[in-house]
């Protein structure tokens, strides 16, 4: 009974600043709707800035809360420099680039904090004047987790009071509510928004700094505390800050309790809810539903036009010399095209889905990795011939698409790519977590190639044909009535409906089928590396994807095949040759891309040589 | 005369609101018939209750005597129901051409088709319908540089592309320069009638009702309270008295 009451109490303590980050998070999203991927950045930046002033003055009890205020204030004040600096420029743009802005500086952050504090772990201090613990039904408790359990509703209340007895606080919850009223009223949103910012940025460093005698400071706190704090934020419901307690107090215990029951299952049970309340009550526990944009919708991209002269001679020149390459070049050369080929199918089965099918997945490493496992475990266990693994991996990927795929459909923008985030991290987590199927983190290894593709040579002209056969398959289906229709679906469902289009299916098949070419991607991959980690599966797989489509431009055809190529060179080139801040490079590029060429290599090409009229 | 569609006794209430009460009325063969009335008085209800985005409280709706309540959007859409919305819906990414082959695409239970490409299906018939709303010149062109008044035509050939027994204009000339609105009802009322389609249209301006309308049909509060031929619904009474007052504030 004991034992429980003190699990009971232990996730309430996590269940705290879990709640600080989330809270932050929900506030920025419901004024600015902009769902801030880097908040646990700031989340990392709060421990790291607070474990440092902590253990360089060693202050008294008072001080050590006052350090934890002060780190807090910094994180905040990056927050202002974030928002005026990067996210005004992007409040117009669809979500797709605000999330991918937002990843970028998630990269920058890292490589700021890692070059300052170094690679290692940072083991936190304790508290000063709570490092003890108290005993409670004949077990024992750190005293510090008393002031955790007290510090979030302590800051629940303060934020209750701040919207509810100021002036400020009353207009960020009108713009929670309805954001264009409140700039008709004549609000001024620049500074509204700012301070905003200010104070999401702010909870989530005092999230991360108080924590520190718990958990320290890593550098994979980032990632690792998002995924969680979107759960919250989901469940809670975008906006609500006592959804966003409750939710935090739910995932706590959860976790708190699951650990007992399902020691292999946390995350996935954490998911899992996240999965059902989206699809009971998709705006979440107490958030509300969003109100209807009177924004105008975005320029829809020109009609297709089937290659001309000039791209498909560029295309058969290109061809050819890949298929000359192996002459006259070394393996390094080929395992850096190979990587480009199954890259640029990857990334062309995601442009399917997300361009013509107007569904922008965060998720789609999901099928990907289940292609590279479903390969993986086949021949490890059952000893499977590469030909019929092959043949099986998108299968099982499409099966995997088809469930995640039916609960995903019925929602949209926001919430459509949270859930399908969801889906790819319940994918990982079992990955991940369940050592004895999948070897976890140590992968599975020895998955190699049929003998008659065992030079590298071989393995080359195999992922050449094999992907330039896919990419030609999913090209042609957009030219077909099933490509036309999916994307009948996208320009306008009113009018879809009205002739007799049922937009869910339509978009549910194309998902099945962009994820059953990610499926085959990522068993060609798993043969070209003899090995699959969890990391195929993970965050940012899913973000080298819409990055590759992105970077191509989303609003054409050969976009994501450029994307991916030059993506996957850059970012080989950029990790082999070790170049120094090669993250911040990349994070840089990312934000370059959103603000001076949203419409990509291709579409910026495209622009230069079509006459104005023709221009989406 | 047949009678293509019946609406009888539809209610639907939203919290205490009627918004549709007790509505009953037909529409004839190759007829337009008018639904008008003042802001608020449930015409866009009744519009949705008919084409199936929402479902009545009561009552029950027949196409050439099958039973659409229940239905959906889409079901509706094949028995034969085209529909033109007050602010044009099309596929902006497409051309004017492209536009009216998803409509026939669709009819012909050709969504899932993979082998062929859209280029050669149906192009002949599409070419068709837009020679009939005076839109060939313009077939290559995307829907998403179109001028308003022709949208309003490409809307119209893809809402005849399913053959459709009768036809849901929601204000067809809604946001259009009144020279554009006579010919688009002018091109609308010989579509009718070369095709014997009924036309079931709201309008606010009077103009396009009394120049067009076979029949007009007056809702007030929910309520239906006049029907009848153009004429006599001008003349009638109760419909004046809602929309110039009664003008007994004047007469005291």
């Amino acid at each position: 009974m004991g034992f429980y009451f003190i699990q009971f109490l232990t996730g309430l303590a996590s269940a705290s600043s879990l709640f600080l980050i989330a809270a932050g998070m929900s506030i920025i999203f419901g004024v600015t709707r902009i769902l801030n991927f880097a908040h646990g950045s700031l989340y990392m930046l709060g421990a790291y800035i607070s474990y440092w002033l902590v253990t360089t003055l060693t202050p008294g009890p008072l001080g050590f809360w006052l350090a934890v205020l002060a780190a807090a204030t910094v994180v905040g004040l990056v927050g202002i420099v974030i928002e005026t600096g990067l996210l005004r420029r992007i409040y117009q743009a669809p979500e797709l680039f605000q999330l991918i802005a937002t990843f970028g500086v998630i990269l920058i952050i890292s490589d700021i904090t890692r070059f300052i504090w170094g690679e290692t772990d940072l083991v936190g201090p304790r508290a000063p004047g709570l490092d003890g613990a108290i005993e409670i039904f004949g077990h024992s408790l750190p005293e510090y987790d008393i002031a955790m359990i007290v510090l979030g509703p302590l800051v629940l209340g303060i934020i209750w009071l701040i919207f509810h007895r100021t002036r400020w606080g009353t207009l960020v919850r009108a713009a929670t509510q309805d954001r264009e009223m409140v700039g008709a009223l004549g609000v001024n949103q620049a500074f509204l928004f700012t301070s905003v910012f200010f104070l999401g940025a702010f909870l989530a460093g005092l999230g991360g700094a108080a924590q520190i005698p718990k958990g320290g400071a890593d550098l994979l706190m980032d990632l690792n505390v998002i995924a969680e704090a979107f759960v919250i934020v989901v469940i809670g419901g975008m906006g609500s800050i006592l959804g966003a307690f409750l939710a935090a107090v739910i995932i706590g215990e959860l976790n708190a309790f699951g650990i007992l029951v399902f020691p292999q299952m946390t995350l996935v049970l954490m998911f899992a809810v996240m999965a059902i309340v989206l699809l009971v009550r998709p705006w979440g526990l107490l958030g509300r539903p969003e109100a209807v944009s009177r924004a105008p919708g975005e320029a829809p991209e020109p009609p297709l036009q089937r290659a001309d002269k000039a791209v498909r001679c560029l295309f058969t020149a290109t061809i050819l010399l890949l298929l000359l390459v192996p002459l006259f070049s070394s393996d390094f050369i080929l395992v850096i095209l190979i990587d480009i080929f199954i890259f640029v199918l990857f990334a062309v089965s995601l442009h399917f889905i997300m361009g013509p099918g107007g569904l922008v997945s965060f998720g789609h490493a999901a099928y990907y990795g289940l292609g590279a496992y479903g390969t993986a475990l086949l021949v490890h266990y059952l000893g499977t011939p590469m030909e019929f693994a092959l043949i099986a991996a998108p299968i099982i990927a499409a099966i995997g698409a088809l469930v995640f795929g039916w609960f995903s459909v019925r929602l949209s923008g926001v919430y459509f790519a949270m859930l399908t985030l969801a889906f790819a991290q319940i994918t990982w987590s079992v990955v991940f977590q369940w050592n004895d199927f999948t070897y976890g983190d140590d992968g599975i290894l020895n998955i190699w190639p049929s003998a008659w593709l065992s030079s590298k040579t071989a393995y080359y002209y195999f992922a050449l044909i094999l992907s330039l056969v896919c990419v030609y398959i999913l090209r042609r289906t957009l030219f077909t009535p099933f490509g036309y229709i999916t994307r009948a679906g996208r320009d306008s469902p009113l009018r879809a409906d009205a002739i007799g289009i049922n937009v869910q299916r339509q978009q549910w098949l194309a998902f099945i089928f962009a994820g059953a070419f990610a499926g085959l991607a990522g068993s060609i991959y798993v043969f070209s590396k003899g090995s699959v980690f969890p990391d195929q599966v993970a965050i940012p797989q899913s973000i080298d994807g819409l990055m590759m489509v992105l970077l191509g431009g989303v609003k054409t055809l050969t976009g994501p095949i450029v994307g991916a190529a030059a993506f996957t060179a850059l970012t080989d080139w950029l990790s082999s040759n070790e170049v120094w801040f090669w993250r911040s490079i990349l994070g840089a590029i990312i934000l370059a891309l959103v603000i001076l060429f949203p419409q990509g290599i291709v579409g910026f090409v495209r622009d230069k040589f079509r006459p104005p009229e023709e221009r989406g | 005369m047949s009678t293509v569609l019946i609406a009888n006794g539809l209610k639907k209430s939203f919290g205490g609101v009627k918004a549709v009460d007790d509505v009953s009325f037909e529409v004839e063969a190759g007829h337009l018939l008018a639904m008008i009335g003042p802001n608020g008085a449930g015409k866009t209800t009744c519009f949705n209750l008919l084409n199936g985005q929402l479902k009545p409280d009561e009552g029950s709706v027949t196409l050439e005597g099958q039973q659409l309540v229940g239905l959906t959007p889409r079901q509706i859409w094949r028995l034969g129901v085209g529909r033109t919305f007050q602010i044009t819906a099309t596929f902006g990414s497409m051309t004017v051409l492209e536009n009216v082959q998803m409509a026939l695409l669709s009819h012909n239970q050709k969504n899932m088709a993979i082998r062929a490409v859209v280029s050669n299906l149906y192009v002949d018939e599409a070419m068709a319908l837009l020679e009939r709303v005076g839109m060939v010149e313009q077939s290559g062109r995307a829907c998403s540089i179109l001028a308003y008044g022709d949208l309003k035509r490409v809307e119209l050939a893809v809402a005849l592309g399913n053959e459709p027994r009768l036809l849901l204009m929601d204000e067809p000339t809604a946001g259009m320069a009144p020279r554009e609105r006579i010919e688009l009802m002018e091109l609308t009322a010989e579509i009718v009638r070369e095709r014997n389609i009924s036309v079931l249209f709201t309008e606010h301006d009077m103009d396009v009702v009394f120049g067009h309308a076979d029949e007009v049909i007056v809702l007030n509060r929910g309520q239906l309270i006049a029907k009848g031929a153009p004429d006599d619904v001008r003349n009638d009474a109760q419909v004046q008295e809602i929309y110039l007052g009664s003008g007994s504030t004047f007469a005291a």
